[in-house]
């Protein structure tokens, strides 16, 4: 028994320190300056010429962008969901979207197609028709394509709501004579409150720690937000960390606000659950003279959400330098940024440090996860809700918060020397993931009986034969499928790592940031659709095992 | 007042794949009265939910006509399909479907808010009608509670009162029984009976439980395969069978095969490998068809007395019993087979036992070979 006793108290230690440390830093570093108590740096932060334009834009970019992702998510979810609309899978695919094309490419993607001056779109499509270009670079530009971003996972949210809801409540409202629409106003739409709301936070906690689109498509025209603002904070020189530290702390308290928001209608949620049939499979709705429109919409949103962006990257791939495609461009195509991307020192290393990032934090991430849950749901240690907690709050850290501290805590202890070596990042991705780790491993953790375990104990085996022999194998379907969602979260990680990447020690998205900042367009695009590629055989692989466990388990 | 003819659904019926198609309802016609209580009975897959569910629009047949009081809801030929909210009609689901995020009083109001705009009634016409509605199934105290605070029986009688505020022609009751518990599930028999017959509703009643139907109905329907088998009274139903199915499925049989050896005015002679059956039957048969005798427990008489064996007296040994607290089931070897005696619980006999088993007539029906 002492070698579980070890183990579980490495491990709560251990996950405390991932998740304390940081955030102690962060408040130490913003709220003493050598070794006084001091509001100086929050006076500083909160005084310079800007802010309120900066507080503003980011609570509009917030509110936009979870409008356009909720209206838009929640109704493609239901047409889908049920209606007899063609083209579902089509909507399924493209909900793959934000795991497959990283935020980073995305926001690039819809510069090409938007911007004043280069958009495609712009030039064919709504200058032709509006007599005006539309500005992507500008906090509209950026609400919308964070929205667009954001949308799949509305969809899938809702999808997941609407599924769970028993048919029958919308079926009797039908026959007490009510018509289809305000069978939706008056009934499905209240019911999905509670995941409605979920829904809206999830988005709005999202956009405030987006760093991609306010950098990508903010930082040049001087529009601010939380996160670019902390970036250039910190890239000023000398850079200023009591500052960032500031900014990053207002961040993280509105994060915190949105997530423990989120956790309290999750759990009053349940409170709308009543008894349920045996779930007759309804005859989707009928659209009957609304099926053209609805066709027309799906088709749509996977033209803008999938095909243009994929096809914008792919045909600036093909060109020696950017621009707009033309009778000209069309015709004079090369293949040869494939070629400089691969050679380029910096995508080089990216790739390397990526693999070992990659698959480093997803291991470690799993197998911390899978000791941490084991205790959460197996034992009655005392003070095991801590563990879960403190293995929570990682998600209310913005990527870019979270940098500054761990960035502030190595630059400042000398005994840990792991400041400008990839150990810094890997510590980084360690602390945003185990949340993550955490649910997948939890999931498949509650449906191994408990019996299977005392059964294995009671044949003779000790506390560590049980987990490696029984709780292990057991856990592989939530394990694989946790794990390579790690992996391809990580790959595309940019929040921490824009801060703390050293020469050398870049990773893949910060190639292409790097890439976006030094102009070098065709060849980034290249590696984009390289990596989308990547993703896509990762993301597949992901679901057939997903699918070929998940049958062997029913 | 309802009438169905040639009603025919089938799943997974696209054009390319006719032939991988399953026939959920196959080509079944019948007639619900005015105030009587008809019930779609059959086991699991057996096509009376999808029945239902096409009366109630939610499902859209293939084939057929569905209509009410000469008002024609669906049919094929003329291309009439009235959309489920038009129809007017009452239903109860299994789940009870109450909403969740309204009040009792609120779900009951519903149907009458979303009436087209000229005829949804005023605010104190509609408060008015949803209690009386309430009252009758004694709602009334409960009407500003949360709907899913009720218990299982009163979110019951709330689904049926919100079924009801639209007084509609017909009544569709989907199992509405068959998620509370045995006791609470008798009572609730007992009360939708009794308003049933004091509303003078008329309602279409779909359940897999024989026993709910036979005590509720006034007519039941046998369902089997997506095929009516045998409709009438429950009485009729339960004493004479026209099916080995409906026999089987609809109470406890013994099935005897056996051989039609004559016939005396409407009593016929059956040789069986057990020994000779004298059983009265309207039906016809010819001489030496191959008949099934089916035989109700309920109606054999074991005697430990072994005098007088003869025509529907028979020669057995007791092999089992058990206690079921208001009968004594006895398991019987006569011959080769094995036949089942429902007893009063004074009678007890221990195995083994050399016994007599006396066939009442009224035991007996004749039933065609096959299933």
């Amino acid at each position: 028994m002492s070698g579980r006793n070890l183990i579980v108290g490495l491990v709560t230690v251990f996950i405390a320190y991932l998740a304390l440390v940081p955030l102690g830093f962060l408040l130490w570093q913003t709220f003493t300056r050598g070794g006084h108590p001091t509001l100086a740096a929050i006076r500083t932060a909160y005084s310079q010429s800007g802010l309120g334009t900066m507080t503003l834009n980011s609570f509009a970019f917030a509110g936009g962008a979870t409008a356009v992702a909720v209206v838009i998510g929640t109704g493609l979810a239901h047409l889908v969901v049920r209606t007899d609309v063609p083209f579902k899978p089509l909507m399924f695919a493209a909900s793959l979207v934000p795991l497959i094309i990283p935020g980073i490419l995305h926001t690039i993607a819809w510069f090409f197609l938007l911007s004043t001056q280069i958009g495609v779109l712009n030039i064919h499509v709504i200058h032709p028709i509006f007599g005006v270009n539309f500005n992507v670079a500008s906090v509209h530009g950026m609400i919308l394509v964070e929205g667009l971003h954001l949308t799949p996972l509305v969809f899938l949210l809702m999808v997941a709501s609407f599924r769970s809801m028993d048919p029958s409540l919308e079926e009797s409202a039908i026959m007490s004579g009510a018509p289809l629409r305000t069978v939706f106003w008056r009934i499905t739409l209240p019911l999905a409150r509670p995941a409605l709301y979920a829904a809206i936070l999830i988005m709005a906690v999202r956009t405030l720690e987006s760093f991609e689109v306010p950098a990508v498509l903010g930082l040049n025209q001087h529009i601010f937000v939380f996160t670019s603002q902390i970036w250039t904070t910190l890239n000023a020189s000398p850079p200023d960390y009591s500052t960032a530290g500031a900014y990053a702390m207002a961040l993280l308290v509105l994060t915190t606000i949105g997530v423990l928001w989120h956790n309290r209608i999750s759990k009053h949620g349940r409170a709308y659950q009543t008894v349920t049939g045996k779930g007759f499979r309804p005859r989707p709705i009928p659209l009957g003279r609304w099926r053209w429109p609805a066709t027309i919409l799906i088709l749509a949103y996977f033209c803008i959400s999938v095909l243009l962006p994929l096809a914008i990257l792919f045909y600036a791939s093909t060109q020696n330098f950017y621009a707009p495609p033309s009778h000209y461009t069309l015709r004079h195509l090369t293949w040869g940024n494939y070629g400089a991307a691969w050679h380029d020192p910096l995508v080089q290393h990216g790739l390397k440090n990526s693999l070992i990032l990659g698959l480093g934090t997803a291991t470690a991430v799993m197998l911390l996860a899978a000791v941490a849950s084991w205790i959460v749901v197996r034992t009655k240690v005392r003070g095991r809700w801590l563990i879960d907690n403190l293995a929570f709050l990682p998600l209310t850290i913005p990527g870019l918060v979270l940098g500054v501290a761990i960035l502030t805590i190595y630059l400042r202890v000398p005994w840990l020397p792991i400041y400008g070596t990839l150990w810094i990042i890997f510590i980084a991705y360690l602390t945003r993931y185990i949340p993550y780790g955490m649910r997948y491993v939890s999931t498949s953790m509650f449906q191994i009986g408990r019996e299977l375990e005392e059964s294995a104990q009671m044949s003779g085996a000790g506390w560590f034969q049980v987990f490696r022999r029984i709780v292990l194998p057991l856990l592989v379907p939530g394990f694989v499928a946790g794990w390579i969602y790690i992996v391809v979260v990580s790959v595309r990680e940019l929040g921490s790592s824009v801060l703390l990447y050293s020469p050398g020690r870049e990773v893949l998205s910060i190639a292409i940031w790097e890439m976006w900042r030094n102009g070098q367009f065709p060849e980034l695009c290249a590696l984009g659709i390289v990596m989308v590629a990547g993703l896509v055989v990762l993301v597949g692989v992901a679901y057939k095992l997903g699918a070929k466990i998940g049958v062997r388990e029913a | 007042m309802l009438t169905i003819r040639n009603l025919a659904k089938s799943y997974g019926a696209t054009r390319a794949e006719k032939r991988g198609r399953v026939l959920a309802v196959d080509d079944i016609s019948f007639d619900v009265t005015d105030g009587e209580l008809f019930t779609l009975l059959g086991p699991s897959g057996c096509g009376k939910t999808t029945t239902l569910r096409c009366i109630a629009g939610l499902e859209m047949p293939d084939e057929g006509e569905i209509a009410i009081d000469g008002r024609v809801l669906f049919s094929a030929e003329r291309g009439v399909r009235t959309p489920p909210n038009e129809r007017r009609l009452g239903m109860v689901f299994q789940s009870y479907a109450i909403w969740p995020h309204m009040n009792v009083f609120e779900n009951v109001a519903f149907p009458l808010r979303v009436l087209p705009r000229g005829q949804r009634p005023r605010k104190h016409a509609l408060s008015e009608r949803v209690e009386r509605v309430l009252s009758v199934v004694r709602l009334d105290h409960l009407a500003g509670r949360q709907a899913t605070d009720l218990s299982g029986g009163q979110q019951q009688r709330l689904a049926l009162a919100r079924a009801l505020v639209l007084e509609p022609p017909l009544l569709l009751l989907d199992e509405p029984l068959s998620n509370l518990d045995a006791k609470l599930r008798e009572e609730m028999r007992f009360e939708l009976k009794r308003l049933q017959r004091e509303l003078g509703i008329t309602g279409l009643y779909v359940t897999h439980d024989q026993v709910e139907a036979l005590a509720m109905s006034n007519r039941v329907a046998v369902m089997r395969d997506g095929k009516i088998e045998q409709i009438g009274h429950p009485r009729s139903v339960y004493e004479q069978p026209e099916s080995r199915f409906v026999a089987d499925f609809i109470g406890t049989s013994n099935f005897i095969d056996g051989t039609v050896e004559r016939c005396d005015d409407g009593v016929y002679v059956v040789q069986t490998d057990g020994g000779v059956l004298r059983i009265p039957s309207d039906k016809h048969y010819e001489v030496g068809q191959a008949v099934i005798v089916a035989a109700r427990p309920e109606h054999i008489e074991l005697a430990t007395n072994l005098n007088g064996i003869g025509p529907n007296v028979w020669r057995g040994r007791v092999e089992a019993r058990a206690f079921l607290g208001e009968v004594v089931d006895h398991v019987v070897a006569v011959g080769p087979r094995e036949i089942r005696a429902r007893c009063n619980s004074k009678v007890s006999i221990p195995a083994p036992t050399e016994v007599t088993v006396r066939f009442h007539e009224e035991a007996f029906s004749l039933v065609p070979t096959g299933d």
